[in-house]
């Protein structure tokens, strides 16, 4: 059955190789997902809804939601200011800077958590500073956007790197010799170009944001309602033995995740077309 | 003919009108040295500086203590397990994607990459649901005396998880990008199937499967969120190095929670050099080719 699905061609292993990666597929990641859908459908749709609209449940996505947009935002404009200049400019240190970039990635959340409790603490290296300001960072909701912004940091850098690289010389060139000036070129030529990806990276950084547990359940101080995050909810839940709750408010979460996804995917299609548009143009 | 604008132009133009002005270009890169700085060096050097507050001794004391030998051990026999396991499955699902043509193969791709957007929590919880006491198989296992969540398999389970589509996302684009004109012509020549995989695939992708399995193994080494849910914490036997930390930060015992937490931060920076070693050569290797 499947031999008739596939191209023609002399290479062995195609039932084989296929088999295993369903099976395996399935085993580690479609059932268990699946588990979530089924859990929830055990319940009926008031209590469902009830529990996903609770007012500490709204108070978490408020806070998940929000802190992640704003994390995101920042990780926009200075993940894309980052980009620009690892791209563009030479400056020493450039290459190992370029590769820490990537930490967020390899350090693991519960490490970013502590690190950062203890730095921007009231008595930690930055802290110490921001405190006669009046401005508190840890144990508050603004922490919450700190980690997220340390975690979602490589997101909108590492997007926009390969596309600023491919940028050729000429056109911006040829704006120059019609008598554009640095900043209109920015504004007109380089922004518009580099806006698809942006947007990629600022999803992406969203996405990760939202779901992140490690790094901020130990900045945030968890108060509910204030800064309790909705993964920490689900954890409290599921703790207290409330496996349906979990499961409601993880399904929720779930489908928001589901749904950038979906959003991702047509950005990135997006920035292929422009990409292809302004090679087609080029030529 | 167009001369070179530098040329063309008069002096109100300077031949580097393509880039900013010196002034601008430095307040940028002090503006992202100061961004980089406040979120990721300075965080960085506090870790170290945390972790030897106390002394090189109680430094050392704190990583020899046997319950964080205990989360070292736990830690590394979850990588051993979940590593090779998703390696043998990234393999397979990068030979049938790339190499063959058939229907449904963009959907596999993106329930591949799938676990990325599931958030740790949730990927921890599914196993609670199946294997916990209040789960599918709870009851059936809880007879049969077989111990799956808040214990070891629950935590290479959860690891699997979430780490499931390192390798595969690095070798499908790569082989992707090699094509199957190499393998071909092994199997014209007579080579059977494993010859092929073994003498002419698995040589090309070398640098590929290297830069995913270490990826893969940072991962699989400091998940926290996921193992967190399956793992109850118990002290010296259910605890990775991640747990560990978590918990002597709660205790207030900082200076040994740092000294554990600097364990990871090296194996992230080691993770980062090779990291940066293995794109380097995959780079050498695409240039060579070409």
């Amino acid at each position: 059955m499947i031999f008739a699905l596939k191209r023609q061609g002399i290479l062995p292993g195609f039932n084989l190789a296929l088999g295993y990666t369903i099976f395996y597929l399935s085993l580690i990641v479609l059932i268990p997902l699946s588990a979530l859908v089924f859990k929830t459908s055990g319940m009926t749709w008031e209590k469902f809804a009830g529990t996903v609209t609770s007012s500490r449940v709204m108070a978490s996505y408020r806070v998940t939601f929000g802190a992640a947009f704003l994390a995101a935002s920042i990780n926009a404009v200075f993940g894309s200011l980052t980009a620009w200049v690892l791209v563009r400019y030479k400056f020493p240190g450039k290459k190992v800077i370029d590769a820490l970039v990537d930490l967020p990635f390899a350090l693991p959340t519960a490490v970013v958590g502590i690190t950062l409790a203890a730095v921007y603490s009231a008595n930690g290296w930055i802290g110490s500073f921001l405190e006669p300001w009046g401005i508190k960072v840890a144990y508050s909701p603004t922490g919450i956007v700190v980690a997220m912004t340390v975690i979602g940091m490589p997101f909108v850098i590492r997007t926009l790197q390969p596309v600023i690289e491919d940028i050729e010389k000429e056109t911006e060139e040829s704006a120059l010799c019609l008598g554009a000036n640095r900043l209109q070129i920015f504004r007109y030529l380089l922004f518009p170009m580099l806006l698809p990806s942006i947007l990629t990276g600022f999803a992406l950084a969203f996405a990760r944001a939202l779901g992140e547990y490690g790094s901020i359940i130990f900045i945030a101080g968890n108060m509910p309602m204030v800064s309790e995050i909705t993964s920490l909810l689900i954890v409290t839940k599921l703790e207290q033995f409330d496996y349906s709750g979990a499961t409601a408010i993880a399904l929720v979460m779930l489908i928001a995740s589901f749904v950038l996804l979906l959003i991702i995917n047509l950005l990135q299609r997006w920035s292929r077309k422009f990409a292809e548009g302004n090679n087609g143009k080029r030529t | 003919m167009i001369a070179a604008p530098g040329i063309l132009l008069d002096k109100s133009h300077p031949q580097n009108a393509l880039t900013e002005p010196a002034l601008i270009r430095m307040l940028l890169i002090g503006l992202t040295m100061v961004f980089l700085g406040l979120f990721l060096f300075l965080p960085l050097f506090a870790v170290f500086s945390q972790a030897l507050d106390k002394g090189v001794a109680a430094f050392l004391s704190a990583v020899r203590e046997p319950d964080s030998l205990a989360a070292i051990r736990l830690t590394l026999l979850v990588a051993a397990i979940s590593v090779p396991l998703n390696l043998f499955f990234g393999l397979a699902a990068a030979w049938a994607i790339t190499k063959f043509d058939f229907p449904g193969k963009d959907l596999l791709i993106t329930l591949v990459d799938l676990p990325f957007s599931v958030s740790p929590v949730i990927s921890g919880l599914i196993y609670v649901l199946i294997f916990g006491l209040q789960g599918w198989m709870g009851p059936w296992l809880s007879t049969h005396d077989i111990k799956i969540i808040f214990a070891a398999p629950g935590i290479i389970l959860a690891t699997i998880f979430v780490t499931f589509p390192f390798v595969a996302r690095e070798l499908i684009p790569l082989m992707q990008a090699q094509g199957c004109e190499e393998e071909e012509v092994a199997m014209v020549l007579g080579a059977n199937g494993l010859q092929t995989f073994f003498r002419v695939t698995l040589p090309n992708i070398r640098w590929g499967i290297v830069y995913g399995v270490i990826l893969c193994n940072a991962r699989a080494m400091g998940e926290f969120g996921a193992v967190s849910v399956v793992s109850g914490h118990i002290r010296g036997a259910t605890n990775t190095i991640p747990l560990h930390v978590e918990i002597l930060y709660n205790e207030y015992n900082f200076a040994a929670a740092f000294a554990v937490a600097s364990l990871l931060v090296l194996l992230a920076l080691a993770t980062l050099a090779v990291k940066s070693l293995v794109e380097w050569k995959i780079r050498v290797q695409l240039s060579g080719t070409k």
